[in-house]
């Protein structure tokens, strides 16, 4: 007599323990959610780690060059022009980055999803009307648009976060409502629908669930484009305003003395691109992970 | 064809008119601009007869409909700062901008198509990956950090280039450089991705098959499809581009439309402002309008959509 094989293996491996092992073994998804987890944890720690107090002028100590320039440990990466501890600055400027892109994907996300999702469901005129307004947004150009829109207002952290929050919700509404469309016509919708389920328990239990991975995806594509955008308006003079440490601020800071301390525009951006750069990787480790058969 | 052209057309009218509208309304709500024109040293008696002047006291939808019936003769008031009507202001600096515009388009086309094609022919070789690093790094950069780069090297250390300035070709290149690089990512993927779907489809085996040469495969036969959707993109990322030239503009201070846009928010110079957005917005239009039409010709499938 044989022995019965394991349950186990018959149904092999989950869903869930699949895409588990899928996000491991994906280079560049592993490679940018590793940066973002370093870059988050020193945000959350900013008061533990940074040297100084990001705020604290000194004018006797006025651009010092970083340690590997022929500087000192007292300043790692140098001072600022007004003699403000480099590091510290980057390390407090991980939390104003980190914060407006999450908090503006967020807002852009609510915005989108329910945009699309009752697109693609509904149909009709509500796709009609849903389609325009993203042609609308998507003829505005943005950064003229936030330019305005901060300048008239004034610009602060919330109003910056409030103008991209506004602004960025297109993609997520694009693909919210492709991805409803696709989900609409299933068996298990008409199913639910049959026996009876409210459209909002359809929406938020039978199709919400479906279309999740594709959300997080541009949840993490925006979030990028969020912390880009705060940089080129903290650049341009009308995003986060001074003594915030922004990174973009920063690099506009440094722009002035760039003929003798290039540094000084050199080190804030490549950190800037590094955070870019990470929660791209891993956006598009998930997109590979989460749609196998969409790779390419 | 005349039928999906005319629904198209009247579509984009519309997003015209409702663009309009709300870069009209958004700098309404900027509060009272008769005090910004009237200068700090202003009474209470100068600011209301700016008001007059201007007309701010009548209701916001009359200024609207009066702005939009002038505006639709190329007249958009007069700049605040310059005393100059904004139309005559726009045209001199949109010159600059359309330059930059058609050559950063044109940089990233002849840098993305080729480095897709050969990305596509061959999957996971050097080349490949270098297209996919570029592409990943492009999405990443901030295009004023990549334009300051530029400047340290070019300009600073090896002097080869002006770091500011619209005089010459030579003031041209790294603007177009970078704005180029931002427009490359997503129009090298394309072509990537449009390569690779078409030389896996079995008219490409067949034209194998009967011994065509493998470039007259390559270009005859998968090229020209793979193209078309690219077209279309690129025509709606100059749409994009010439929004997104303020920044470049900024950055080496070239005098073009974004330049006077940056300007002009700075000085609170609303008839300028106002017309900018509504400009730039109207290329973004008319640039996928064209990119539709053009994508409904060349395939006869897109004109149900």
């Amino acid at each position: 007599m044989t022995a019965f094989p394991d349950a186990l293996e018959i149904t092999g491996p989950t869903p869930g323990q699949q895409l588990r092992r899928r996000m491991f073994g994906h280079q560049g998804f592993m490679i940018g959610a590793v940066f973002l987890v370093l870059l988050v944890i020193i945000a959350l720690l900013a008061p533990v780690l940074a040297p100084h107090d990001p705020y604290a002028q000194s004018l006797s100590n006025r651009m010092v060059r970083p340690v590997f320039m022929g500087g000192t440990w007292e300043h790692p990466l140098g001072t600022d022009h007004l003699g403000r501890d480099y590091l510290s600055r980057l390390i407090y400027g991980a939390r104003v980055s980190l914060l407006i892109g999450a908090v503006a994907a967020l807002i852009s996300g609510t915005i989108g999803t329910a945009l699309g999702v009752a697109a693609g469901y509904f149909g009709g005129r509500v796709d009609a009307v849903v389609t325009f307004l993203i042609n609308v947004r998507l003829a505005m150009p943005v950064v003229l648009v936030a330019l305005a829109v901060v300048a008239i207002l004034g610009g602060s952290l919330s109003v910056v976060i409030g103008v991209l929050g506004l602004l960025l919700w297109d993609r997520f509404a694009v693909v919210m409502r492709a991805s409803t469309l696709q989900i609409r016509g299933r068996e298990f919708v008409a199913a639910a629908r049959a026996v009876g389920c409210s459209t909002p328990r359809i929406l938020l239990s039978e199709i919400m669930p479906n279309i999740v991975n594709n959300l997080i995806v541009v949840v993490t594509l925006e979030m990028a484009h969020a912390i880009l955008l705060e940089a080129a308006l903290s650049f341009l003079g009308v995003g986060v305003q001074p003594p915030t440490p922004s990174w973009g601020l920063m690099v506009s800071e440094g722009k002035n003395m760039m003929l003798f301390e290039p540094w000084l525009v050199l080190i804030p951006g490549a950190v800037l691109f590094v955070l870019v750069l990470a929660i791209n990787l891993m956006g598009d480790g998930l997109r590979d992970v989460t749609a196998p058969e969409n790779r390419n | 064809m005349l039928r999906f052209i005319l629904r198209r057309l009247g579509l984009a009218l519309l997003v015209a008119l409702t663009v309009s509208f709300i870069s009209f309304s958004l700098l309404f709500l900027s509060g009272d601009p008769a005090i910004a024109i009237a200068g700090e040293s202003a009474n209470a008696e100068d600011v209301a007869a700016i008001r007059a002047l201007y007309g701010f006291d009548r209701p916001m939808m009359v200024q609207y409909g009066d702005w939009l019936w002038h505006a639709l003769q190329f007249d958009f008031g007069v700049s605040y700062y310059f005393r100059l009507p904004v139309a005559d202001l726009i045209s001199e600096r949109l010159s600059v901008t359309m330059t930059l515009g058609v050559c950063g388009i044109v940089f990233a086309l002849l840098t993305a198509v080729p480095l897709g094609v050969i990305a596509a022919i061959r999957p996971n070789s050097l080349i490949d990956r270098i297209a996919l690093f570029l592409s990943v790094a492009g999405q990443a950069m901030p295009s004023f950090w990549f334009g300051l780069i530029l400047i340290v090297i070019f300009a600073i250390q090896l002097r080869i280039l002006p770091a500011s300035g619209a005089d010459t070709w030579q003031h041209f290149i790294m603007p177009t450089i970078v704005l180029g690089y931002y427009a490359m990512p997503a129009i090298m993927r394309l072509t990537r991705a449009g390569m690779l779907e078409v030389l896996s489809a079995d008219y490409i085996r067949t034209a194998r098959a009967k011994g065509a040469s493998e470039g007259r495969v390559l270009f005859k036969h998968a090229l020209r499809n793979a193209i078309i959707p690219v077209v279309s993109l690129a025509a709606v990322q100059m749409g994009f581009m010439l929004g997104g030239s303020i920044v470049v503009e900024s950055v080496f201070a070239l005098h073009g439309a974004g330049y006077l846009a940056w300007e002009s928010i700075g000085r609170n110079d609303l008839p300028t402002v106002q017309a900018l957005i509504l400009v730039f917005a109207l290329f973004y239009i008319v640039f996928t309008f064209l990119a539709d039409v053009l994508n409904a010709w060349l395939d006869p499938r897109m004109r149900s959509a």
